[in-house]
């Protein structure tokens, strides 16, 4: 299924009898510390072929890892949060968490799109991929940190927007446009993260901010390598090569200026030290935070909107205009 | 420039929109229709009133009392991702420029209707399927910029079938890009109308299309977020004729009204008279303040 997660599995295997020939050396008179150091050496010369340098495809798959830290595990380890919820019309969509929080110290809305961690939380939060109540639910606490001066953070962790019927009969496209429109003109700063995959205008929803952060082996993307195979090639089997196509990853995406700063991830992905990443990125936020200090509503947006206004490659006359090819 | 002159121009090059053939069948109730009929019927069917998709030179035509003034014509697309699938990205573009006559998704510029200065902004199917990449993004936002800065009414067609894959994340950028732009055209106290054409879903549904003040729809008009194709994947069942149509989108409270094309310029016109009979201005102190006029209804 994916592919991290095959290869992973002989690493851990290794880790396992190296452990084991630890607890035993302890115990035993005959020394096999060489042994272990054989091991040891063979561990660190294996987990740098396989994991030292990620293809875009290979990147997809870290960022599906079951094991990845969600937006929950970031939520949990803040100072404080206090969720929130609904959307105050229809119900309250799992696949979007949010409330209030302390950053650092500082009070703050944290909002994230949050999928399962097991096939059971899985079905109850759609995977999730978030249907228009959970957007409603973003702009509404949106709106409310937008009244309270508090700056918002978020945490974007999704595949896409819920593609079903009823996410359709109850207008996904304006629950997104709404989203995009909020956060365009919240007058407080906002801190976007990546953590995880960032599905199109779905994952845009929660990420027009001041300051975007990715994750190393995160992904962004305007369609699923799948997708963007099937409707080009005719065949969703070619998806390692539209992921290569699509620059979809962190570092693509610093050099197209629509990410400002990636945090490195341990050898092997973010969840071999799921509550060191946690950890690094949430500093990484609230240093970014601290940046927007003494800075005015008006700057901010002045500056949010030419981030905007300059998005794209485009050739004006004889002038060629931004995109800067990776 | 004079819409005559500028059509002719536009058109001199088109040889594919022009005059493919003299007959066409209706894909509706099939009735086979002499191409001119259907020109002169502004591409609506005259047995069963199935809206063709249609260009946008014979929209802008087809709306505007005259003259037409581009805007944007010189924003022109690159090649930012090196992409290449089956055929290279700019080979695609190039193919599409001789079979629409664009030079890409989506002509702009100010015009009159019904005597009102207005901002005009048409997609085109027919160029890369109305996806919207940097060019479309572009154009549209310095429509809206010049729009506010005239304090003029915006009118915008939407065609399309999402962000443009081929520009990846740049093309994805465009949502927020075009967002900026309506916010600050909108929160300036303008008047924003969208007329939804068939198709529009994805990136441009999702971002300025259902930002607008008022939303139009064509009949029949296929629209939404997510495409047909991919519900009906994802579900495993296929989804009833009705589902996504403009007239579904009305019922379910999504859109404003559903206007036939032959009564669109008509309903444009009259929405224009509410929206500057209400205009707010600023006054010589430069405070914002609501004139009542009236409708003028000329
Ligand atoms: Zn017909």
């Amino acid at each position: 299924m994916n592919p991290i997660v095959d290869r992973e599995k002989g690493l851990l295997e290794l880790e396992r009898r190296i452990a084991e020939l630890r607890s035993a050396n302890a115990k035993q008179p005959v020394d096999i510390s060489a042994e272990i150091a054989a091991l040891e050496a063979k561990y660190a010369l294996i987990q740098r072929e396989v994991f030292g340098e990620l293809s875009a495809w290979e990147k997809v798959h870290m960022a599906r890892h079951p094991n990845r830290p969600t937006t929950l595990d970031y939520l949990s380890q803040l100072d404080r949060f206090d969720e929130l919820h609904g959307d105050r019309q229809i119900r309250d969509d799992p696949a979007i968490v949010g409330g209030f929080a302390l950053l650092a110290g500082r009070a703050v809305v944290a909002i994230g799109q949050q999928r399962g961690r097991d096939t059971k939380e899985n079905l109850r939060r759609n995977f999730g991929m978030v249907t228009p109540e959970g957007y409603r639910k973003v702009a509404r606490l949106a709106k409310l940190a937008v009244r309270l001066g508090l700056p918002i953070i978020t945490f974007v962790d999704t595949k896409g927007a819920d593609p079903g019927i009823g996410s359709e009969e109850r207008a996904q496209s304006e629950a997104i446009a709404r989203c995009l429109y909020e956060f365009t003109l919240a007058r407080v700063p906002i801190i976007a993260t990546i953590i995880g995959e960032g599905g199109s205008g779905g994952a845009l929803a929660l990420a027009i901010a001041d300051r975007v952060v990715m994750l190393e082996h995160s992904v962004y993307s305007v369609a699923s390598p799948e997708g963007c195979a099937a409707i080009l090639w005719g065949d969703a089997g070619k998806a390692d090569e539209a992921a290569a196509h699509l620059k979809l990853t962190a570092q693509d995406l610093q050099r197209f200026g629509i990410v400002d700063e990636i945090v490195p991830e341990p050898l092997g992905g973010a969840h071999r030290d799921p509550v060191g990443m946690v950890g690094r990125v949430l500093e990484v936020v609230a240093t970014a935070l601290a940046g927007f200090d003494g800075q005015s509503a008006d700057e901010i947006l002045e500056v949010r909107y030419r981030r905007y206004r300059r998005l794209g490659a485009w050739q004006d006359g004889l002038r060629e205009v931004g995109g800067a090819v990776p | 420039m004079p819409m005559p002159e500028w059509l002719r121009i536009r058109r001199s090059s088109d040889a594919g929109v022009s005059d493919a053939a003299l007959w066409t069948k209706c894909p509706s109730c099939s009735e086979v229709l002499y191409r001119r009929d259907l020109a002169a019927n502004l591409d609506v069917c005259p047995k069963c009133a199935h809206h063709f998709r249609m260009h946008a030179f014979d929209r802008i035509a087809s709306i505007v009392d005259g003259d037409f003034t581009e805007i944007g014509a010189d924003v022109l697309p690159l090649d930012p991702l090196g992409w290449a699938d089956k055929r290279p990205y700019p080979a695609k573009l190039e193919a599409d420029r001789q079979k629409s006559g664009l030079t890409e998704g989506v002509v702009t510029g100010l015009a009159k209707i019904g005597g009102f200065d207005v901002a005009l902004g048409v997609m085109d199917f027919y160029f890369r399927g109305g996806t919207m990449g940097s060019v479309v993004g572009e154009r549209i936002t310095r429509l809206l910029e010049a729009a506010r800065s005239a304090s003029l009414p915006c009118v915008l067609f939407t065609a399309s079938g999402g962000a443009r894959m081929e520009e990846g994340m740049l093309a994805l950028m465009q949502m927020a890009k075009t967002t900026a732009a309506v916010t600050r055209f909108i929160e300036a106290g303008n008047f924003m109308l969208v007329v939804l054409t068939d198709p529009t879903t994805g990136g441009v549904s999702a971002s300025f299309a259902f930002q607008a003040d008022v939303i139009v729809a064509e009949p029949k008009a296929m629209i939404g977020f997510a495409g047909r194709r991919v519900i009906e994947q994802t579900i495993r069942q296929k989804l009833p004729d009705q589902f996504q149509t403009a007239e579904f989108l009305l019922e379910k409270g999504h859109i404003d009204m559903v206007v036939d094309r032959r009564e669109l310029r008509a309903t444009l016109i009259r929405l224009f008279e509410y929206a500057a009979a209400g205009r707010r201005v600023t006054g010589s102190n430069g405070a914002v303040r609501t004139v009542p006029t009236g409708v003028d209804t000329q």
